[in-house]
C-alpha cells in the first residue's frame, strides 16, 4: 500500500512570536525546519530570517509580519572525532545538550553565554562570549567551518581558510549572510563538570578593577554582580577555574515561571531588598567551593522562562562595552543615570574583555569592559536610554545587538565601522526587524 | 541493550534513542524516509550508540513483518521493541473513504502486526518489553482526529489483552499515551497557539516507563488526570466543548 505524503507545512503559518525581551508577539510565517537536506529548497527566493531558540532580546530574531526560518529541528549531530576534539553538527542543536554529552568524554565547548538555552547557529549569528573571554575569546573564535545555504539558491561552505571574507561576515552576522545548516566546532579539552569558584565582596569600582587584574591570569572564569540600586558601588565578584576535587552530586533541578504576572514584579519595591539581599546571601559564600559548571555559569537557566517575571510588557537589555581607559567613569557615569532615572536592574552584571582581534566583521565584545542591565518596560525609559547612550559613544564604546531593541540607527552605524564590508557580503534575502531597523535592509 | 524502533523518525522515538545511544544501546531502526533515517543513524553514532542498522520499511505486508521479526531476533535477543509510527491528517471528518482506510492501516493494523511478530518469540525467549505510543486521542477523540483517535483506542485496548496474554512469560508491554506533544505531526497546532509538551520531554517519560515496565503511562503526566475528568463528562457537555 502507498502511504499517503505527510502534509507539506509551510506558509500560512501566521503565529504570535516574541523574542526573549517580550516586548511584542507580532505575527510571523513561521517555517519548521527539521531536515537539512530540504534547507536550501525552503530558503531560496525567499525572505526572512533564521531563528533558533528566540533567546536574543530584541529583533534580531524576528521578522514581523513575514518569514522566519525556525531551526530548532535542525537538531543533528553529524560526525566526532574523539581524537581531536571535533564535532559537526546542524545548526539547531543546543549548546546544553553538547556540553552534556562531550564533558564525560573529555571534551566542552570553548565558549558558553549566560545561558545554555541557545542554539549553535544563534551563538555565532550572534557570536556570543562567556565569562571566560579573557581565555578563549568568542564562540566565532572556535568555529573551523559553516555550510550556509543563501536565498539566491546556492549552498556556501566557508571557513577561516575557506572563503574567509564570507566567513568573517557571517561571525556576528545576525543571520543576515544566509541560513547556517551545520558546523564544524572545535572544542577544548576538559577535566570534567566541576570548578572551584570564589566570590569576593567589593565596593567601588576601583576595587573590581584590581580584582579583575588579579584573576585573570589565574581564573578561567570571572564576572562581577553588582547591586545599582545601594547609592554606592558594590558588588559581588565571582571567579571559577577547573576543579580537581569533585563536588556533591549534582542534580538539575528545574524550575518554572508558571504564568505572566500582570504587572512586573520586578519594580521599585522589589528592587532594593531583592538586591541587598543577594549581596548578603553572597557575601556568605566567601572562601574557594567546589560548584558544578551548570551552576556557576548558569544561574538563570534553572528557573525556566524567568522573563516572565517582567509583566506582560517585557523588559529591555541594555548592554555595553567601553574601552577600558574610559571605564572607570563611563561605567560610573551610567550607574549614576540609573539611581537619578530611579529605574534599577535586577541582574547588573559587570565583566572585563580581553583586548584581541574580532572574529567577525560585526562582533560585538572588544577590549574594555562590558555592563549589561535589565529594565522593565516603562515610559521612563527612553530618555534614559538616551542618556546612557550618550555615555557609551562619549566614552568610544558600542551596544550589544543580540541584546538589543532601539538603539539608534546612527549609534550603530557609528560604532560598527565595518558594516560596510559586511553589507558587500549579505544574503540580499536575509532581512530582520533588527537589520531593517538599524541596516537599512 | 538491543533495541528495535517502528517509526524511528518520529519525533518521541527519536529522543527516546538519543537517550539510550548514551547508554550505548544497539539499534535496528525502521522508517520510511531512508535519508533522514541515516541522519538520525549518525546522531545516535556520535551520542554513543554501540551500532545501528537500518531496516528495509516494511509497514504494511504481514508477512514481511514476521520476516522481519524473525530475522532480527536471529540475529540476537532484543530487549526492547518500540512501536512509534502514526499519522494524523488534518480535518479527518473531510477525508475520503480510501484515505480513512488508510489512517486506519497505519495508526492501528499495522503497530499490531509489529506488536504480534514479536510477542511470540520475546515470550519464548522469556524476556523483552513491548512498548507502543498511543495517544490521549485514544481515551477521548474528538471530529478533527477521530480515525485517528479510533486507532489509537484500537491500540489501547489491544496493548490490554496482550499484557493480558504475556502475563508470567516475562515479557513486559508497556503502553504510552502522549498528549499533544511538539512534533512535526503538530506543527498544525503550534500555529494555532497551543501549547504542547516538548519531545524531549515526553521521551524522558517513554524511557523511564519501559525501565520500570509500567503497564500504562500518560505523557506529560498530568494528561492522566485530563483525561479522568474528560472521560467522565456527559455527552451534552462533551459535544459542547470547543475542542
Amino acid at each position: 500500500m502507498q502511504w499517503p505524503e505527510a502534509m507539506v507545512y509551510s506558509g500560512a503559518n501566521m503565529r504570535p512570536v516574541s523574542s526573549w525581551g517580550r516586548l511584542g508577539a507580532e505575527p510571523h510565517d513561521v517555517v519548521e525546519l527539521t531536515d537539512r537536506a530540504a534547507v536550501a529548497g525552503a530558503v531560496t527566493g525567499r525572505t526572512g530570517i533564521a531563528h533558533g531558540l528566540g533567546r536574543s532580546y530584541g529583533d534580531a530574531c524576528l521578522n514581523p509580519g513575514g518569514l522566519l526560518w525556525r531551526t530548532a529541528g535542525l537538531d543533528r549531530l553529524i560526525s566526532f572525532d574523539a581524537t581531536t576534539g571535533r564535532l559537526v553538527c546542524e545548526a539547531g542543536v543546543v549548546l546544553r545538550d553538547i556540553s552534556r554529552l562531550m564533558i564525560p568524554r573529555g571534551w566542552n565547548l570553548a565558549v558558553v553565554p549566560g545561558t545554555q538555552w541557545v542554539t549553535v547557529g544563534g551563538a555565532i549569528a550572534n557570536d556570543v562570549h562567556g565569562k571566560n573571554h579573557h581565555v578563549v575569546g568568542t564562540f566565532g573564535e572556535h568555529v573551523r567551518r559553516l555550510r550556509l545555504a543563501r536565498t539566491t539558491g546556492e549552498t556556501i561552505d566557508c571557513g577561516p581558510d575557506e572563503r574567509p571574507e564570507l566567513f568573517k561576515a557571517t561571525i556576528g552576522g545576525l543571520g543576515l549572510t544566509g541560513l547556517i545548516i551545520e558546523v564544524e566546532l572545535q572544542l577544548r579539552p576538559t577535566g570534567g563538570p566541576w570548578l572551584d569558584a570564589e566570590t569576593v565582596p567589593f565596593s567601588g569600582l576601583p576595587d573590581f578593577f584590581a580584582l579583575s587584574d588579579e584573576s585573570e591570569a589565574a581564573w578561567e572564569h570571572t564576572v562581577s554582580w553588582i547591586d545599582c540600586t545601594s547609592g554606592s558601588v558594590r558588588g559581588l565578584f565571582m571567579r571559577a577555574r577547573p576543579s580537581d576535587r569533585s563536588g556533591r552530586p549534582w542534580r538539575d533541578r528545574m524550575r518554572r515561571v508558571p504564568l505572566t504576572p500582570p504587572v512586573s514584579m520586578v519594580n521599585g519595591l522589589s528592587l532594593k531588598p531583592f538586591n541587598a539581599l543577594y549581596y548578603a546571601l553572597g557575601r556568605r559564600k566567601s572562601g574557594v567551593q567546589v560548584v558544578h559548571y551548570e551552576r556557576f555559569l548558569f544561574p538563570l537557566d534553572s528557573v525556566l522562562e524567568w522573563n516572565r517575571l517582567y509583566g506582560p510588557n517585557g523588559f529591555y537589555q541594555y548592554q555595553s562595552v567601553v574601552p577600558r581607559a574610559a571605564a572607570l567613569e563611563a561605567t560610573r557615569d551610567m550607574l549614576t543615570a540609573i539611581a537619578r532615572s530611579g529605574e534599577g536592574s535586577f541582574l547588573a552584571v559587570l565583566k572585563t574583555f580581553a583586548e584581541r582581534p574580532a572574529a567577525g566583521l560585526l562582533s560585538f565584545p572588544r577590549g574594555g569592559v562590558t555592563l549589561a542591565l535589565d529594565f522593565r518596560n516603562s515610559r521612563t525609559l527612553p530618555a534614559l536610554f538616551s542618556r546612557l547612550d550618550d555615555i557609551v559613544r562619549g566614552a568610544g564604546g558600542r551596544l550589544y545587538p543580540a541584546k538589543d531593541a532601539r538603539m539608534p540607527r546612527e549609534f550603530y552605524q557609528a560604532t560598527y565601522p565595518d558594516l560596510g564590508a559586511f553589507t558587500a557580503r549579505r544574503d540580499p534575502g536575509m532581512s530582520s526587524g533588527m537589520s531593517r531597523r538599524l541596516m537599512g535592509f | 541493550m538491543k533495541i528495535v524502533v517502528i517509526g524511528a523518525t518520529s519525533g518521541i522515538a527519536e529522543h527516546c534513542c538519543r537517550i539510550w545511544a548514551v547508554e550505548g544501546a544497539d539499534f535496528v531502526l525502521m522508517a520510511r524516509d531512508t535519508a533522514k533515517l541515516e541522519r538520525i543513524a549518525a546522531d545516535l553514532e556520535v551520542r554513543g550508540a554501540r551500532s545501528v542498522s537500518l531496516a528495509v520499511a516494511a509497514f504494511h505486508d504481514p508477512a514481511a513483518i514476521k520476516a522481519f521479526a524473525d530475522a532480527t531476533i536471529a540475529a540476537g535477543p532484543v530487549d526492547i521493541l518500540l512501536i512509534a509510527h502514526g499519522w494524523m491528517p488534518l480535518e479527518q471528518h473531510t477525508l475520503d473513504i480510501a484515505t480513512a482506510a488508510q489512517v486506519l492501516e497505519v495508526n492501528a493494523v499495522s503497530p499490531v502486526l509489529f506488536a504480534e511478530a514479536f510477542a511470540g518469540p520475546f515470550a519464548a525467549a522469556g524476556r523483552g518489553t513491548i512498548a507502543i505510543i498511543g495517544s490521549v486521542a485514544g481515551d477521548v477523540t474528538r471530529r478533527a482526529n477521530y480515525l485517528y483517535g479510533a486507532s489509537k483506542a484500537l491500540l489501547t485496548r489491544y496493548a490490554q489483552g496482550l499484557d493480558h496474554r504475556l502475563v508470567g512469560s516475562g515479557v513486559k508491554v508497556v503502553l504510552i499515551k502522549p498528549g499533544p506533544t511538539d512534533t512535526a505531526m503538530t506543527t498544525h497546532m503550534k500555529a494555532a497557539g497551543q501549547r504542547l509538551a516538548s519531545a524531549e520531554d515526553v521521551a524522558r517519560t517513554t524511557v523511564d516507563a519501559i525501565r520500570l515496565g509500567k503497564v500504562e503511562v500518560y505523557a506529560p503526566r498530568l494528561w492522566r488526570y485530563i483525561m479522568l475528568i474528560v472521560r467522565h463528562m456527559p455527552r451534552p457537555i462533551l459535544n459542547r466543548l470547543p475542542i
